[in-house]
């Protein structure tokens, strides 16, 4: 790779850390003050909570608000899946779409309620402009704002001593909409626009081209769901081929823009719980251990790319970068973002549970498509989704933890409160749920004919496609090995990975929140372990990469390995 | 639990008409204003009519124009239906489809380029695109198609050679992205220069 191409990711790095660093400091204001807002705009929260009926000082134990949770996301989930369903009848509908197929329309539905947004669909030839624009894309802010409202209620159990509540959902949310998401997503959403991503209720339009022939060219409101759909680890395009199709990424700027988006807030995130819970160098080295596996997925998939696949080596054709091109596998790739590009794109939206493409993983080489894979299967916790990332990540820093209090014969502590078997069995339920589901489903999919019938490629190639798609549903994150096939039993056993995959943790993290809020402060001593140095990210990655890491290592022989070794 | 159930169907409610709807119409009529061209998916008009966008590849196969990546899409280049081919790095179909682009670009390109190998063909030129309607060809693909455009449209060289650069779309502010050869933007400019 170029020296172009490292100073690329290295500017990327800097500037995605800059900006994170300032928001994550204003999100903790807007989420820790009693009232936040401006005039009117307040006065629109207060409105709010009267509509719904809640008052916004009441707060709510962790059960309270994961049971609000949870009635609010069925609900939604039955107007999903009905405007799906009846969309042939409804407006904002110029090319006359037909209604989405039941067993489409229920995978759509699990996709975009647990801000998974796989897409067992093309956008442009399956939905309406209103399923897109009020169904989908409603979705990727809801969605997101729930995973937010999560994190802080979590946070707060963290900084809370013999506390039982954890805050009041409803504002909660409302915050994560009005005050971070809606803003960012207008002005990443008018930068895009002026770049050339589309935004119109006019129908699809006729070209006549330059040899004679007719095109027909899709389009509609595009540049705010983009917008929206990077900004909240969402990743749902309005696009079959999502961001490498030119309308929702004309160019390198617009590549640049969305793939800071795609990291932003998670890592913002890092810095407000640093300064909610009064530990800023802890979250630092949150930050630091996060960034060591991003470089080290990085490291990988980036010469991979670039070295090409066996096949094209084979062929004959240059794939050597420079004098021209960029070359190396550039299959499935878009010229306009080239190697260095498209392997940063697919490190950074597996890290997060983003899951927006802007070239074809499936036809990535065997190792750069197992680093994607695997930054999935460690559950999304390198910056990971906005809000499930970072409360994602307390699982594995609470066994840690745990791990080094074994090590050295004392009661384990997590900021100053005492770590005993109750917060050991919620953060084991929420860091082994969904690895051991992926394992179970991606298994039955691989021995039942049903289950089969959605590979599209041949050989280990073929499993890798079964069990990226369980691994990338189970954990929420919607990028796919896009050839595996939409099947009724495909689409209906994604649904039910999509819903416990991201309703399990999301409860025991609310459950960890709680029992942590009661704890009293312990003073710490000097058999402490320290979370606020080097050693503890070190801990930190090696836990990461033993319990989720040797939990996918037999399967990954049997895909990725074994298609690389075959060479 | 009605309680919640209460409060979740007015929130629904609420929220699908302020950021399903209000928001986002806002948000159209403002881009309609603001940014028109770009809004309705940058079309491109030749004499009064549109001919394509200049953020989509079109069929080309006449040999007096500059020729596009292949593309995975049902037609080729279905800007209606973008898909990848996903065709795994070890898939046979990959070999021989990638086979195939290459003798096919041999034969045209050959005559024109004595001496040209498959060791000459950029890796772009015999790979689909992400989208199925990746605008752009490499500088490299764009150099080796030069010579048999110069030759079909009677061209000097050093004409389509500048005709590429002028619609080469850099690296963004210098930096960001690859350059980019905007294949139908240089094949209108060729049309004008000789009609």
């Amino acid at each position: 790779m170029s020296g172009q191409g490292i100073g690329q990711i290295l500017v990327y790095a800097v500037v995605l850390i800059a900006l994170a660093y300032p928001l994550g400091l204003y999100m903790a204001r807007v989420y820790t003050s009693e009232r936040f807002g401006w005039g009117w705009l307040r006065a629109i929260e207060g409105g709010f909570c009267r509509l719904v009926g809640t008052d916004a000082r009441r707060e709510q134990d962790w059960k309270s608000y994961g049971k609000t949770i949870l009635v609010f996301s069925i609900a939604f989930s039955a107007v999903l899946y009905a405007i799906q369903r009846l969309q042939g009848h409804l407006f904002l509908n110029p090319d006359h779409l037909k209604a989405v197929p039941s067993h489409i329309a229920l995978n759509t539905t699990a996709s975009f309620i647990t801000n998974t947004n796989w897409q067992f669909y093309g956008g442009e030839f399956t939905m309406s402009y209103f399923t897109q624009m009020s169904a989908l894309a409603v979705q990727q802010f809801v969605s997101a704002a729930v995973g937010m409202a999560v994190l802080v209620a979590v946070v707060r159990g963290l900084s809370r001593h013999n506390a039982k509540e954890l805050g009041n959902f409803w504002v909660d949310l409302y915050r994560s909409l009005v005050y971070i998401l809606l803003p960012l997503t207008l002005v990443l959403g008018v930068v895009l626009l002026s770049q050339g991503v589309p935004q119109t209720f006019g129908g699809h339009a006729t070209a006549h081209t330059l040899e004679g022939a007719t095109q027909t060219i899709a389009r509609g409101p595009v540049a705010m769901m983009i917008a929206i759909k990077q900004l909240g680890t969402n990743g749902g395009g309005f696009f079959n081929s999502n961001s490498a199709v030119p309308f929702e990424n004309p160019n390198g700027i617009t590549n640049f823009l969305e793939l800071i988006a795609i990291l932003l807030i998670p890592a913002a995130q890092v810095f407000m719980f640093g300064k909610m819970v009064l530990a800023r160098r802890h979250a630092v080295m949150v930050l630091a251990a996060m960034f060591v596996i991003f470089v080290a997925g990085l490291a990988i998939a980036v010469p991979s790319e670039q070295h090409g696949s066996q096949v094209l080596r084979a062929s004959g054709v240059n794939i050597t970068q420079g004098h021209g091109q960029s070359g190396g596998n550039m299959s499935d790739k878009e010229v306009r973002f080239g190697i260095a590009n498209s392997a940063l794109w697919a490190t950074a939206t597996t890290d997060a549970s983003n899951g927006s493409v802007n070239g074809g993983h499936d036809a990535f080489t065997a190792y750069g498509g197992a680093v994607p894979l695997l930054n999935i299967f460690f559950g999304e916790v390198i910056f990971g989704g906005v809000g499930s990332g970072l409360y994602g990540m307390f699982f594995y820093i609470v066994l840690a933890v745990f791990i080094a209090g074994l090590m050295v014969g004392r009661t384990p502590e997590y900021l100053g409160k005492k770590i005993g078997a109750r917060e050991i069995k919620y953060a084991a339920v929420g860091a082994l749920f969904v690895p051991t589901m992926v394992l179970t489903l991606t298994a039955l999919s691989v021995v039942t004919k049903s289950g089969l019938a959605s590979i599209f490629n041949p050989g280990a190639h073929g499993f890798t496609e079964a069990l990226y798609a369980y691994t990338s549903q189970s954990n929420n994150n919607g990028s796919a090995f896009a050839g595996y096939g939409a099947t009724n039993f495909s689409a209906e056993l994604g649904a039910v990975a999509m819903y416990l995959g991201r309703f399990a943790p999301l409860l025991a993290a609310l459950a960890l929140g709680g029992a942590l809020a009661g704890k009293k402060a312990v003073p710490a001593s000097v058999g402490t372990f320290r979370t606020d140095g080097p050693t503890f990210v070190v801990l930190l990655v090696g836990v990461i990469l033993l319990t989720a890491g040797l939990m996918v290592f037999p399967a990954l022989t049997l895909g990725p390995i074994v298609e690389g070794l075959s060479h | 639990m009605l309680r919640d159930l209460r409060a979740s169907v007015i929130a629904v409610v609420a929220l699908t008409v302020v950021f399903g709807l209000a928001i986002p119409a806002a948000f159209t009529g403002f881009a309609q204003l603001a940014f028109a061209h770009q809004a309705n998916s940058s079309l491109i008009k030749v004499n009064g009519k549109v001919v394509g966008s200049e953020l989509a590849a079109q069929a080309f196969d006449q040999p007096r124009y500059f020729h596009e990546r292949p593309s995975g899409t049902t037609p080729p280049y279905n800007a209606a239906g973008t898909t990848f081919a996903n065709l795994g790095p070890t898939n046979p179909d990959l070999a021989a489809n990638i086979a195939k682009q290459a003798q096919a670009i041999l034969k045209l390109e050959g005559p024109y380029n004595p001496g040209l190998t498959i060791h000459d063909i950029p890796v772009d030129a015999v790979t689909t695109s992400g989208s199925g309607i990746d605008p752009a060809i490499s500088p490299a693909y764009a150099q080796l198609q030069s010579r048999r455009i110069a030759s079909v449209r009677h061209l000097p060289l050093s004409t389509v050679q500048s005709l590429i650069h002028d619609n080469t779309d850099g690296r963004s502010i210098g930096f960001f992205g690859e350059p980019a050869v905007n294949v139908l933007k240089l094949n209108i400019a060729l049309a004008k220069q000789t009609g």
